[in-house]
């Protein structure tokens, strides 16, 4: 059997529907249209499909690997750096008013902190 | 017909620039030429710098006519990612998210090559945000690979691939997290080295897959990647993953480059390479057969866990890139869009209209793997299979110096071709997303041609912080064969 | 609810600003105030391509303080990411700690009002940055300033061992005391530097069953009077919709509720549709922080005794009341002041006076410490002796004390000065008494009368003593020779 067989595309039932699609784009702040939100499901499906091939490995006895790099203590002293200029902080900034950024009323606290 | 002066390589070019043969002025001028002939055409360059580039050859001529230090690199006009910070002109990430964003820093690379006296061409093309194999992904333009204008030139560093092979520079940076700088080497014959992870700083490197992202080099010859990686190469205290010089030491990697690896074992795994196209295990037998007339030893290992990288590296790279690509939300920096209700749509309107399908696509698989109720499921089973990848090069290593295998499993692929199937597109990574996993460099050298004429790539893997070896490896190759001096016909260097 | 009983049950999550020089991951100088956006680079601003790079000062603050609070301290301690989307959130991620904090399992001893103290659990302690300030009032928009973003907040969050409004504010005091004594924190409120967010709910007793009312959770405080009615108003609350819904913790998920300080009471946020599912995983820039055996005995060396074991010991060894004790260890300098004072020397109770009552005034006034008036320990305390001693009135102490913050001269030297100098001499006095009583026989005779002319009587022998001398014969010396020599 050759290695680049997908399984996905036999499975009959999607493994991310539409809802989950919109679910994921919200938590993603991605405004989807109808049309994307049927492609994503079908080819995230499709990934998601082949992506179980690691359910295939035995992996109880294995560290998680998040760095490939043998290193800890990296840090920096509490020495002053200089800051941007706020000109150059606000260049790039869509809109701002005086030297703040601006963005559209924020109505109530949806911050997450 | 192209200047001579483009078929010299980058040392070759800067000796001469040093000894005062050949002014830098010429040789940019030379490469604005023939981006002026050519760039129409391939589309490797999304700015280019010509007022800002010849004033710095000027400067360097005076330098050097006067006697003055001047760096290594000094006068060779070399080519940059446009997912690299730069001070000047814009950095795009060939998105329209980030068109016409002016970065207020450079990054420790360009930092790196201006104080090396390298003179900035411009600004490569690449799929969007690097997420990509082919460039296809851009949203800015289309380039090309020089060899075939109707085949893709790899990616995600295409553009910086194309320049290099169509002579529109002399030398290039890429980046590289699951083989944008290798297999785009391979696709347009040139080389591509991708280093140790952290071996090169990601100060002002666009992130996409933070724990497996490397600048690297694309050239012309083995040599001029060792030339490059001596300016490139270097700790960063501004970058946390950066490997301090006490535990990985930087040493000069031009010194020995000529000097062949005696008694040289080479590892290769067998199953992992029958899934390439038979030209390229062609290409790939033709190059160990060369390597054994050297005196290298062919050694077969198993590394079972291979064929689980791409799964592995889908959901760390996306995970990590959806993270990433969150600060693009049209608030600070970036496009917004023209009426949002609220603020909220600022964020999701703006990213919807700024960010091309794929990284979309790629954004909400990373949302989805780290969402709640699936981090286990994919997450972190995929950093526990990087482990299992991992041990399989730890052990391979033990009984060899590096590892063979193809670059890619065909050669370049029509534009169109792939773009309608993502999974199709990913899977074609297979044989470079394990470096990127396991941290280790890589480089891809052109070892052959197809039956099209299109360039084949041979891929070779090290252990970690071991460059210099593997550079001498890949010159061992060099200095028996002369794929890597050919041009494509577009370049116009025939000699 | 009044056939009730109830419980109040509190837990509390505490932001606290830590006082480096410079952001938790970039080099920018944490100044408050400034022109918005004057104190941000691009990695502070979240440009594309930047890196963090982790502020070792504040790793040691949050273990200084997580060792303070008898937390267990982890030897490897890692970096997440946080993500959601808010626009003072530059990154749209908050590098946090989640699953591996730098501290766990610790406890805070409380002094409550009653004299008692009372030990709160702490659950764990954790290092992360703080997003920048959103601004509505400026006009049909809100503006963002990030000179915040990125200070280095350390969060700690207890179990919820609180009873009532008072433990809670009782608690935050003593943390602000705390943070403020290692020198970790200004811990100053008007500058946002201590944030708190209780939870709360009751546990009701009715009719012999137990009942739990869903916990809310409370945002936006900044004071310590919020905090204590935020917790009173909730109990309050709480105890009604009990009452008309008998709603309980089973049937309701935690809701978030915002104090409005201007109207006093809780308000309902906007019921989201989920909870915000944050999608924590390590930050792959930061590597893991390993705390090796050295390193921490390096940064225990800069613990203190902690104010509640100092104001123990000032009742203890230095037989102060509780609340003396209190407020000579509301800050570090003023107790340390004290002590060195009292060891040089002088009587306890006597440097508490003459601190809390003078001294107190006197920095209030110059905007300074009580141990930065330029009165130092030995003079304090040769000072205290004199009145000790008896050579000064406590009325005269206080004028010296005032007079050597001004002159920085000896009291010595400004008791002569100001002729304070009294005569305790009992001898000298009688001498002195004895002339009064023999140039006034009358009075003597109405003073020994034991009527109603006696205390007048006795006043004015007392005042011709005190005109003879002067002024600087003791009262209370001449007061006794008077009653001896006329009783």
């Amino acid at each position: 059997m050759s290695r680049f067989f997908v399984f996905g595309r036999l499975q009959m039932a999607k493994k991310i529907d539409e809802t989950q699609v919109r679910h994921v784009a919200k938590l993603a702040r991605l405004d989807l249209t109808d049309d994307e939100v049927a492609r994503f499901s079908t080819q995230l499906s499709a990934i998601l499909g082949y992506v179980e091939k690691l359910n295939e490995l035995d992996t109880d006895s294995a560290e998680p690997l998040a760095h490939c790099l043998p290193m800890h203590n990296v840090f920096r002293e509490d020495v002053v750096t200089e800051s941007l200029d706020t000109e150059l902080a606000l260049r790039n900034a869509p809109q701002h008013f005086e030297t703040f950024f601006k963005v559209p009323k924020i109505l109530e606290d949806d911050s997450g902190a | 017909m192209a200047d001579a002066i483009l078929n010299l390589t980058c040392k070759q070019l800067r000796d001469q620039i040093a000894a005062g043969d050949v002014k830098s002025l010429a040789a940019v001028e030379a490469v604005f030429a023939q981006i002026e002939a050519l760039d129409d055409k391939v589309g490797a360059y999304i700015s280019t710098f010509k007022d800002r580039a010849l004033e710095a050859a000027q400067t360097i001529d005076r330098k050097i006519a006067t006697g003055e230090s001047t760096g290594p690199l000094a006068g060779v006009p070399v080519a940059i990612k446009d997912n690299m910070c730069t001070d000047f002109g814009t950095t795009t990430c060939a998105s329209k998210i980030l068109e016409n964003f002016l970065a207020p820093y450079n990054a420790h690379v360009v930092e790196k090559l201006r104080d090396a006296d390298a003179v900035i061409v411009g600004k490569t093309n690449l799929d969007e945000f690097a997420m990509g194999s082919s460039t296809e992904n851009s949203a800015l333009k289309q380039t090309v690979n020089p060899w075939d204008k109707t085949r893709v030139p790899g990616g995600s560093s295409g553009g910086s691939a194309a320049a290099t092979a169509a002579r529109m520079c002399f030398a290039a940076l890429g980046s590289d997290t699951g083989g944008s700088i290798r297999q785009p080497a391979g696709f347009c014959g040139v080389v591509g080295l991708k280093p140790t992870y952290g071996r090169v700083s990601r100060f002002g490197l666009v992130a996409y897959g933070s724990s497996l992202d490397q600048i690297g080099t694309l050239t012309g010859d083995v040599a001029d990647a060792a030339l490059m990686m001596n300016v490139i190469a270097s700790h960063d205290k501004r970058d946390s993953t950066s490997i301090s010089e006490n535990t990985a030491p930087i040493c000069d990697y031009l010194e020995k480059i000529d000097e062949d690896v005696k008694g040289l074992k080479i590892a290769v795994v067998p199953e992992f390479n029958a899934g390439a196209d038979r030209n390229v295990q062609n290409a790939l037998k033709s190059a160990l057969d060369i390597y054994k007339a050297l005196g290298a030893q062919i050694i077969e290992v198993k590394m079972p866990h291979l064929d689980y990288a791409i799964a592995a590296y889908y959901i760390i790279a996306t995970a990590e890139a959806s993270s990433n690509l969150a600060r693009y939300d049209g608030v600070h920096y970036g496009h917004r869009t023209e009426k949002p209700a609220d603020y909220v749509e600022v964020y999701s309107k703006s990213r919807a209209e700024g960010f091309g399908t794929e990284v979309k696509r790629r954004i909400m698989l990373g949302t989805y793997a780290l969402s709640s109720g699936y981090y286990d499921a994919y997450y972190l089973k995929a950093l526990k299979v990087r482990n299992l990848i991992r041990t399989d090069f730890t052990k391979a290593f033990e009984k060899a110096d590096c590892i063979m295998m193809p670059t890619s499993p065909t050669t370049a692929f029509k534009i169109g071709e792939k773009i309608e199937d993502p999974l199709q597109m990913y899977l074609a990574d297979i044989y470079t997303i394990s470096a990127n996993l396991a941290g280790l460099p890589a480089i891809s050298i052109p070892c052959g041609f197809d039956a099209d004429s299109l360039p084949i790539g041979l891929q070779i893997l090290s252990p970690a912080f071991t460059e210099d070896k593997l550079l001498r490896i890949a010159r061992m190759f060099e200095s028996k064969t002369d794929y890597h001096t050919r041009k494509p016909k577009l370049a116009g260097c025939e000699k | 609810m009044s056939d009730a009983e109830y419980k109040v049950i509190v837990g509390l999550e505490i932001h606290v600003h830590l006082a480096t020089r410079t952001k938790m991951f970039c080099g920018c100088e944490l100044i408050y105030g400034g022109e918005a956006n004057s104190r941000v680079c691009p990695v502070c601003i979240g440009m594309p391509g930047v890196l963090p790079v982790m502020n070792k000062q504040a790793y040691e603050f949050a273990v200084l303080t997580a060792l303070a609070l008898n937390c267990k301290i982890s030897n490897f301690t890692k970096w997440d990411r946080k993500s959601y989307y808010y626009p003072d959130l530059p990154k749209n991620y908050q590098i946090s700690q989640y699953d591996l904090p730098l501290a766990e399992a610790g406890y805070i001893e409380v002094p409550l009002e009653s004299g008692q103290t009372k030990k709160i659990r702490i659950i764990r302690v954790h290092l992360e940055e703080d997003a920048g300030k959103n601004t509505h009032t400026l006009g049909n928009f809100s503006a963002v300033d990030l000179n915040r973003a990125g200070t280095p907040l350390l969060e700690i969050v207890t179990e919820p061992d609180m009873n009532s409004a008072a433990e809670v504010r009782a608690l935050a005091v003593e943390l602000q005391r705390i943070v403020r004594y290692l020198g970790v924190s200004d811990a100053d409120m008007q500058k946002g530097h201590m944030r708190f967010e209780p939870n709360i709910n009751l546990q009701i007793t009715k009719a012999g069953a137990e009942y739990k009312t869903p916990i809310v959770e409370v945002k936006n405080l900044n004071s310590f009077r919020a905090v204590e009615r935020s917790v009173a108003f909730e109990v309050r609350r709480q105890l009604d919709d009990f009452g008309e819904t008998g709603r309980t913790m089973a049937s309701g998920n935690k809701s978030t509720r915002g104090w409005d300080d201007e109207r006093e009471l809780t308000v309902l946020q906007r019921e989201k549709e989920e909870a915000h599912d944050y999608r924590y995983f390590p930050d792959p820039d930061l590597v893991p922080v390993e705390l090796t055996d050295e390193w921490l005995s390096q940064i225990k060396a800069h613990l203190c005794e902690l104010p509640i074991e100092k104001q123990k010991r000032f009742v203890t060894e230095y037989k102060l009341s509780d609340y003396d004790a209190g407020v000579l260890t509301g800050d570090r300098n003023t107790a340390e002041f004290f002590d060195a004072v009292v060891k040089a020397g002088a009587d306890a109770k006597r440097v508490c006076n003459l601190l809390t009552q003078t001294g107190m005034k006197l920095a209030n006034e110059a905007g300074c410490n009580v141990a930065d008036l330029g009165v130092d320990a030995a003079s304090l305390a040769k000072l205290a002796k004199m009145a000790q001693a008896g050579d000064i009135s406590a009325t005269a102490s206080a004028t010296i004390f005032e007079e050597m913050a001004n002159t920085k001269k000896a009291p010595d030297v400004i008791a002569a000065e100001l002729n304070l100098i009294q005569t305790s001499d009992a001898g000298e006095l009688e001498a002195v008494v004895d002339e009064v009583l023999a140039a006034n026989p009358d009075a003597v005779a109405d003073a020994a009368s034991g009527g109603k002319k006696t205390k007048k009587a006795r006043g004015f022998l007392l005042g011709q003593v005190m005109q003879k001398t002067k002024g600087q014969a003791n009262p209370k010396v001449v007061s006794q020779i008077l009653n001896k020599k006329l009783s």
